[in-house]
């Protein structure tokens, strides 16, 4: 009769078998966990942010304000459109430029800009910024999300790359909206 | 009819199905649950299989891609035959399912069904409400057009103020730095494997339950729910005053299911599909993105929260409402089950009814949001300009050029982010007029660094005449006195 507490040769087999699935699964893991990881570890590389021209100093008026597109550094080739980027580009006065993303500070809806009121004003929940970015009303609790900006060789470029969100990003200077 | 029964017979050897199938059909129901209230559950069930349909029929045309998902959806739309059909069956499908599923909740919620000893069916029930509402958001972004694109920038920017993990949440949303390709191609694993693959055991180990356990008893004042009893009672009731399930009960779901089927294709054929909206061109900035209509109620919630209350609510209500759910049948396991003895949860359904109702028809006209084109397309009404001086014009010009009227309306056209300024004389004086103006203040922008002094003096004497006829407008009566007494009031 063999002692209940004396493990069997089959038991024994089916825990090695256990422990085996486990050890491969946990080496299979490996490759599956960073395949799905991957969008975030290729963000702390740095992968993602790069200079990018939206066009020559001339093209911005001073004391003015206008709508500028470029492409996203990062591209898939199934893309499409959507890689295609609006920022609001303000010059105001020689080389001093200001770059906002077109996201509401809020939710990321598409502001609009309104040059007579001097007013950005977002569709969505109704958030409106001045002309500096800075924050007039509404919902958001700053002002608008601005590019690092630079100009070189009389090219005003951003540095752009990932989408602005309220919470923080490597890519963009969150200012505190100074008090309205 | 002889072979057909040997063939039968010939699978059922094999997979000996008939008996327990034949069991399921035959068990016992108290005869009073044979009842159009519970009729819910199972058509919730038939439109998931219609959508399991409908949605593979849509695969066959759908390119999962974001440089062709929007010419598919065109496809599907004009090209191919009946496509507009499948695709508004298919979005109809999920309001109805979305529907069914919360109508079949508050059913069994006020019924008491989620007490013992059915409490697992609860926890399962709610883990399917949050698979049909991940569908609902998922089938959204599928519809890859202008407002899938700006509804996953809200998706991201609520998920990035989680507290440290935000950015890391919203990468892995979107599969890249911004939205593109690859958050496209997630949703679609999650839509069309990961979800419905769940669904489909959860819904299976949902209605296990409900044959195991039974069927809820129709609910009676006073017959109340114990732990130590209520099996047995149970088994008392259907043996006493039961009947088969089949046919007795079943005749109702079959009904109701049938019409459902109906009223789906009824809307489908009637109103038609859903979009696409515009393209999903990010370049293009003239548009105002709204939610379907299940996400409506939370457009509104975060349009009218305050700022700062904002970001706690997003990130702890929804915890704490699922939280709340999963624990009620724990927390309130035994007792009364009748509604008519529950008024507290009578009370909460109305009150969660009515709130939700409240904020999705105030979603369906955005009084929060600017209108974006009133500035040039609402007239200023005639009888305020009849009989005013070249200065008050000159100040309505000022009113629609600075874009005032995108928040505030005159004669009912306008903006509503602001208060209507029909009346704005009797309740502001001159002074505060021009306050208001130059400083803003009460979500108002400040106008003064946008206003020259000759615009600001136009703008307010334009404001000052508006008020109802024969009402007078609102004056400092010590400013009129200090003025009188110095003596250089003209």
């Amino acid at each position: 009769m063999p002692n209940e507490n004396r493990i069997s040769r089959r038991g024994l087999f089916m825990k090695l078998g256990i422990l085996f699935n486990g050890l491969v699964a946990t080496a299979l893991a490996v490759p599956i966990v960073r395949f799905l990881l991957s969008s975030v570890t290729l963000g702390h590389a740095g992968a993602y942010l790069t200079w990018v021209p939206l066009g020559h100093v001339s093209e911005f008026p001073e004391g003015e304000t206008r709508l500028a597109t470029f492409r996203n550094p990062y591209v898939m080739p199934t893309d499409g459109q959507t890689v295609d980027t609006a920022c609001w580009v303000r010059r105001i006065e020689g080389d001093q430029f200001q770059v906002f993303a077109v996201n509401c500070a809020h939710l990321g809806c598409p502001v609009r800009w309104f040059p007579q009121s001097g007013l950005f004003m977002c569709p969505c929940h109704g958030g409106a910024y001045y002309r500096d970015g800075s924050r007039a009303s509404g919902p958001p609790e700053r002002g608008l999300f601005e590019y690092s900006h630079k100009i070189e060789n009389g090219l005003v470029a951003i540095q752009a790359g990932e989408l602005p969100t309220p919470g923080p990003s490597a890519a963009l200077t969150g200012k505190n909206p100074p008090c309205a | 009819m002889r072979i057909i029964s040997q063939i039968g017979d010939w699978f059922d050897r094999r997979l000996q199905l008939a008996a327990p199938i034949r069991e399921a059909a035959a068990h016992p129901v108290p005869r009073n649950t044979a009842s159009w209230w519970y009729v819910f559950g199972s058509a919730a069930l038939t439109v998931f299989l219609l959508q399991l349909v409908t949605g593979i029929l849509l695969a066959l045309i759908y390119v999962p891609s974001a440089s062709e998902a929007w010419n598919s959806l065109q496809a599907l739309n004009h090209d191919v035959t009946l496509g507009w059909f499948i695709r508004a069956m298919h979005g109809w499908g999920s309001n109805f399912m979305v529907a069914l599923v919360l109508i079949h909740m508050v059913q069994v919620f006020l019924f008491g069904a989620y007490k013992f000893p059915r409490e697992l069916t609860w926890i399962v029930g709610v883990v399917l409400l949050l698979m049909t509402l991940g569908m609902a958001f998922s089938g959204q972004v599928l519809r890859f057009d202008q407002d899938a694109y700006w509804g996953l920038g809200i998706g991201a920017s609520i998920a990035s103020r989680v507290p440290f993990a935000g950015p890391t949440i919203v990468k892995l949303m979107l599969g890249g730095p911004i939205i593109a390709g690859s958050t496209l191609s997630r949703f679609f694993a999650l839509h069309v494997f990961v979800i419905p693959g769940m669904l489909i055991g959860f819904v299976c180990l949902h209605v296990l339950m409900v044959l195991k356990l039974g069927i809820n008893e129709w609910p009676m004042p006073g017959r109340v729910v114990k732990r130590s009893s209520y099996l047995s009672e149970y088994h008392e009731l259907t043996k006493k005053d039961g009947a088969p399930f089949v046919p007795y009960a079943i005749w109702k779901d079959l009904f109701f299911a049938a019409f459902v089927l109906l009223a789906v294709a009824g809307c489908a054929l009637y109103f038609g599909p859903f979009g696409p909206t515009g393209r999903p061109d990010p370049t293009i900035i003239q548009t105002v993105p709204k939610p379907d209509y299940f996400f409506l109620w939370l457009y509104a919630l975060l349009s009218l929260l305050p700022p700062s209350m904002e970001t706690p609510a997003l990130l702890i209500g929804p915890v704490v409402v699922i939280i709340g759910l999963l624990l009620l049948p724990f927390l309130s396991g035994e007792g009364e089950k009748s509604w008519r003895r529950r008024p507290i949860a009578v009370l909460t359904v109305l009150l969660i009814a009515i709130t939700l109702g409240t904020f999705t028809h105030l979603a369906g006209f955005t009084p929060w949001s600017p209108h974006m084109n009133a500035w040039s397309g609402d007239p200023v009404p005639e009888r305020v300009l009849h009989g005013a001086t070249a200065l008050q014009r000159q100040g309505a010009l000022v009113f629609q050029a600075k874009q005032c009227r995108n928040c505030h309306s005159l004669g009912e056209l306008g903006g509503q982010r602001g208060p209507a300024l029909d009346s704005v004389a009797v309740r502001l004086t001159h002074d505060q007029l021009i306050r208001q103006v130059i400083q803003g203040g009460g979500n108002m922008p400040a106008y003064g660094k946008n206003l020259s002094p000759a615009e600001t003096t136009a703008l307010v004497a334009f404001l000052e005449i508006l008020h109802p006829e024969g009402q007078a407008t609102a004056h400092e009566a010590a400013r009129d006195f200090v003025l009188r007494e110095t003596g250089t009031r003209p």
